[in-house]
């Protein structure tokens, strides 16, 4: 590099770099005498102006909570909304003798034991500096008259809040879910996903349901008003405000008019519906029955309210449409002859001479029927529901090939709906046995239990989502798409929507012949099989299966409903789709412990084809009476 | 014999820029002692952090630039690859993804581009030097825009920034032609002045996209906290007038009020307590820094040295520049702490690391020439 012929061009070189050097240095002091300027503005033009700001400490940055955005229906009906009400608040920090404040306080604005009871467990999950509603939706008398008392209870006062309001109470409760206020477990949730500044003037929270896993779109953008106050602290005049922005609305693809008439077809039974848009995976409506009413939640729930719908029976706050697991029972079938038909195990026309029950390994499986369905081929196991077929199909396949089937279809794993909370349920396979029990006795895998497992009984255990889920891909023809309930996500400003797109996970390879097969006898099912009562005259085409599944085995004595007890006897099940030739709605129905999945489930899913197709509302209650159908 | 050994000790050592760098290291400690509300533990902590970037510091002085310029293709390398490893598999802490585990330690290996950039550019400059084109650029850019790529997804916007600037001082000393030089000023201006100014991204693209765009650059970002910030850092710079409040006697420091104040806001603090002399004497140490720096890029032997020595006193004007601009409220706030004084290690070796390296080519500058 030292040749002396690039002397001079590196000179050359050498003196472009240093005038750009001096082109540096002279930025540098531009820059520096930018800072400067600033620094003088600051420190000795306005320096008067910040000295008494920061002497009086005059500013200081008031948070504003954004409107939490609203939920509505798919055709425009308000789920969820604010209104803004006066609510008395108490700062304990600030209160010396709490009780006797109480004690004050009522003689002015009534508390009731309700009230109190309800603030002491507000207080334990809350820091003591927080100020803390003791009274909701206060009247303007009873406004005016605590105004003339303030003075004589400091740390006491009336604020305006917006409250959130759920107009349709125990309606779609688990799916719209509830906001409560923000606890410590929320808070240390809020901090880690870095949010703390945002939440600054937000005291509730989404606990549940679409409030809580829609909490981020719902809360919107905290704003900040820069305030001066005077010695005592008391806002005097508003500087500067940053106008917080609105939460964005919901837009569901739940049709709230459905979701009512299957609440009123189950009445007080106990139970789940999931109904499915195929084409899109968009949720129509998500029952689960009994339900409570969200509104007691959001000011915090009063202990014996808590009670009572903590320790009932009925167990209302779970939501059994993706937290409650049952033994799909028959239902299962039509996906058990599908998986036949692709691995090849057994012919549409193949069929057998049933007896009435299936010898494996010394032990006899019983069919429902005594003595037996006679000549069953496919078809006719679908419709008749022939226990007898799925025994000894099951035994064919193995419970590996089973197990690898029904996965692909969802069976046994979350299926990723839009709200918390969804459990996976059972898929049964000698690899589950393995992990879920710790015995090495109990994880061997028995060839005995397959059997079973091929009438949706044993181990089976899946969420009526999963079960609807699976019925909105077979009516789909194999493209899965993921179920969501809401539909768009709006902007509550400009109105404008963005949409959760349907998205097609996978499309199955599954054979269009076979499918239209396991269609055929689902359809028969409804025209000369089990369904045939419930829809009776249907001006459509509805494609259907029943299910019964055992919560108590009985160890070979027949089953009779009304000798057992009701909350063991048998849950009903239906699974269905229609219009059978182009499906717009797919569905699953479970009544806990109803009977015969003919007789209870299916004429609610019938109520539901015939509002949601026909626009016909039910005249009479969807339950059947307990006149015993033979139908499994 | 002793005097023999202090002399191969100190013989590296440039005296302007140690006694430069002392004295910043004073002010820090005095400084960090009034924010943390004169936390014993805080000096301590900050006393090991600096014997640790000292001693950075003296092996860097001791590397020579030639030896420097065969380190910079691996460094370079190793890097880039950890930048990737980053994206892959760091930890996220407050939402982004900076941190990589290395056996026992966990570093972020964005720091090390800092000066690992701009010495692979200074490197591929100096094979290039006798005939340097448009071509060599481009190649330049390329290098560049590899791991500023990275560095903008974790997202890290202050880092971002510093790593760009020192990479585009190279570039600009090696002569990069000054219509070029002006576009990429007012491209990385608008840039940043654009994904820190919603109000006017919003006029542009929807909400939710600037919102995206936003948290993907810096997850800090929210108006309220980075409004409330700079509020606060200009009351505590102006409420301190001509002569500062004195010592550990600043209201809004001790009330409180000022948020990182240890950190990137820690000179709220320094110019609330010293005023505006204060704050003109912290600006004239660091112009000597950055004059004594330029000098000995002016001096250096060869095209590494001069480049990598203007590039490293160029950057520790950014850093000086870019947080006290923005805790007086005339440059959006991002993550940039204040050379020398801020509370921290990472910062503290990085630009001691700078300083060796500046001594390392002065000293070496007339071994290569002789």
């Amino acid at each position: 590099m030292k040749q002396p012929t690039l002397l001079k061009d590196s000179s050359e070189e050498l003196y472009s770099f240093q005038s750009r050097l001096l082109i540096a240095l002279l930025v540098v002091f531009v820059a520096f005498g930018g800072l400067v300027a600033r620094f003088v503005y600051l420190q000795v033009v306005q320096h008067e102006h910040y000295q008494t700001l920061a002497e009086s400490n005059r500013i200081s940055i008031v948070p504003i909570a954004p409107n939490r955005g609203l939920i509505y229906d798919r055709n425009g009906v308000l789920l969820a909304h604010n209104y803004s009400a006066y609510t008395l608040e108490i700062t304990p920090s600030k209160v010396g003798d709490l009780d006797q404040t109480l004690t004050e306080l009522d003689k002015i604005v009534e508390i009731t034991a309700k009230d109190r009871k309800r603030f002491k467990k507000l207080q334990e999950e809350s820091k003591n500096f927080e100020s803390l509603p003791i009274k909701t939706r206060l009247t303007d008398e009873e406004v005016a008259r605590f105004a003339a008392n303030r003075y004589r209870f400091p740390g006491v006062e009336i604020n305006a809040r917006l409250f959130r309001h759920y107009p349709h109470g125990d309606s779609a409760s688990h799916l719209i879910g509830y906001i409560g206020r923000i606890n410590d477990k929320d808070l240390a949730q809020i901090e880690s996903s870095d949010q703390a500044t945002n939440y600054r003037g937000t005291d509730h929270i989404g606990k549940s349901g679409l409030e809580q896993s829609y909490e981020r779109e719902l809360h919107g953008t905290t704003g900040y008003a820069e305030v001066e106050t005077d010695a005592g602290g008391r806002p005097m005049r508003t500087l500067r405000t940053r106008a917080p922005v609105a939460g964005n609305n919901l837009v569901l693809s739940v049709d709230m008019e459905l979701q009512k008439i299957v609440e009123q077809a189950f009445g007080n039974r106990r139970g789940a519906l999931v109904a499915i848009e195929p084409a899109s995976g968009g949720v129509l409506a998500m029952v689960s029955r009994p339900g409570f009413d969200p509104n007691l939640f959001v000011d915090g729930i009063d202990p014996q309210n808590w009670k009572e719908l903590n320790e009932s029976d009925d167990k209302p706050l779970n939501n059994r449409a993706i937290q409650g697991t049952y033994p799909p029972g028959s239902t299962f079938k039509p996906f058990m002859a599908l998986a036949a038909l692709e691995t090849g195990k057994r012919t549409a026309a193949q069929a057998i001479a049933d007896p009435g029950f299936y010898n494996f390994g010394g032990h006899r499986f019983r069919d429902d029927k005594p003595g037996g369905h006679g000549y069953v081929d496919m078809y006719r196991s679908i419709v008749v529901s022939c226990d007898t077929y799925y025994y000894q199909l099951a035994t064919d396949m193995g419970i590996d090939a089973i197990a690898r089937f029904m996965g692909e279809l969802g069976f046994g794993s979350r299926t990723g709906v839009d709200v918390d909370g969804e459990k996976t349920g059972v898929l049964p396979s000698p690899e589950w046995k393995r992990k879920r029990f710790r015995k090495p006795e109990m994880q061997k895998w028995y060839a005995g239990e397959t059997v079973s497992i091929g009438i949706g009984q044993g181990y089976n255990a899946y969420t009526p989502m999963q079960l609807a889920h699976a019925v909105s891909t077979l009516a789909n023809d194999g493209v899965v798409f993921k179920p969501h309930i809401v539909r768009f996500v709006e902007d509550p400003l400009t109105s404008r929507r963005r949409a959760i797109e349907p998205t097609p996970i996978k499309t199955l390879p599954l054979q269009q012949k076979n499918i239209d097969v396991i269609k055929r006898g689902m359809i028969g099912v409804n025209t000369e099989g089990t369904g045939a009562r419930a829809f009776a005259g249907a001006q459509y085409v509805a494609a259907g299966k029943t299910g019964t599944a055992q919560v108590f085995s009985l160890k070979g004595s027949k089953y009779s409903e009304h000798g057992t007890k009701e909350h063991l006897r048998d849950h009903a099940l239906y699974v269905a789709f229609a219009p059978a030739e182009q499906p717009k709605i797919a569905l699953a129905v479970l009544v806990e412990n109803g009977g015969f999945g003919a007789q209870s489930a299916a004429p609610i899913a019938r109520q539901v084809f015939d509002y949601y197709l026909l626009g016909k509302r039910p005249a009479t209650p969807a339950v059947e009476d307990d006149s015993a159908g033979d139908s499994q | 014999m002793i005097q023999r050994l202090w002399h191969l000790f100190v013989r590296n050592l440039d005296g302007p820029l140690l006694l430069l760098a002392l004295l910043l290291m004073l002010v820090n400690l005095a400084v960090l002692f009034s924010a943390s509300n004169q936390s014993v533990e805080r000096i301590i902590a900050q006393l090991m952090n600096m014997s640790v970037a000292l001693t950075v510091m003296w092996l860097a002085a001791n590397i020579s630039p030639q030896k420097m310029m065969g380190l910079a293709p691996p460094v370079y390398l190793l890097g880039l690859v950890m930048l990737v490893g980053v994206a892959v598999a760091g930890d996220v802490v407050n939402g982004a993804r900076r941190w990589l585990h290395v056996g026992v330690t966990r570093i972020q290996p964005s720091e090390i581009m800092k000066i690992a950039l701009p010495m692979m550019l200074a490197w591929y400059f100096q094979r290039q030097q006798a005939s340097l084109r448009m071509k060599d650029f481009a190649v330049a850019a390329l290098l560049m825009a590899l791991p500023l790529g990275l560095i903008l997804k974790q997202p890290d916007l202050g880092t971002a920034i510093l790593v760009g600037a020192a990479s585009f001082y190279v570039m600009f000393l090696a002569g990069l032609s000054s219509r070029i030089v002006w576009l990429m000023v007012i491209a990385g201006v608008g840039g940043i002045y654009f994904v820190t100014h919603w109000d006017l991204c919003i006029k542009l693209f929807h909400d939710y996209q600037c919102r995206r765009v936003a948290t993907m650059l810096d997850p800090m970002e929210d108006p309220l906290g980075a409004g409330y910030h700079t509020i606060q850092g200009t009351i505590a710079i102006g409420s301190g007038g001509v002569l500062g409040k004195g010592w550990l006697a600043g209201t809004q420091t001790h009330l409180d009020f000022i948020p990182e104040r240890t950190t990137d806001f820690i000179f709220a603090v320094f110019a609330e307590e010293f005023g505006l002399i204060g704050n003109t004497v912290l600006l004239v140490l660091y112009l000597l820094v950055i004059a004594r720096g330029l000098f000995i890029a002016s001096k250096a032997s060869n095209f590494f040295g001069r480049l990598m020595a203007g590039a490293i006193a160029l950057s520790f004007f950014t850093y000086a520049f870019v947080n006290m601009g923005m805790v007086s409220g005339i440059l959006p706030v991002v993550g940039v702490p204040l050379p020398l004084i801020s509370y921290g290690g990472t910062a503290l070796v990085t630009l001691l690391l700078g300083f060796g390296i500046l001594m390392s080519i002065h000293a070496h500058r007339k071994l290569v020439q002789s």
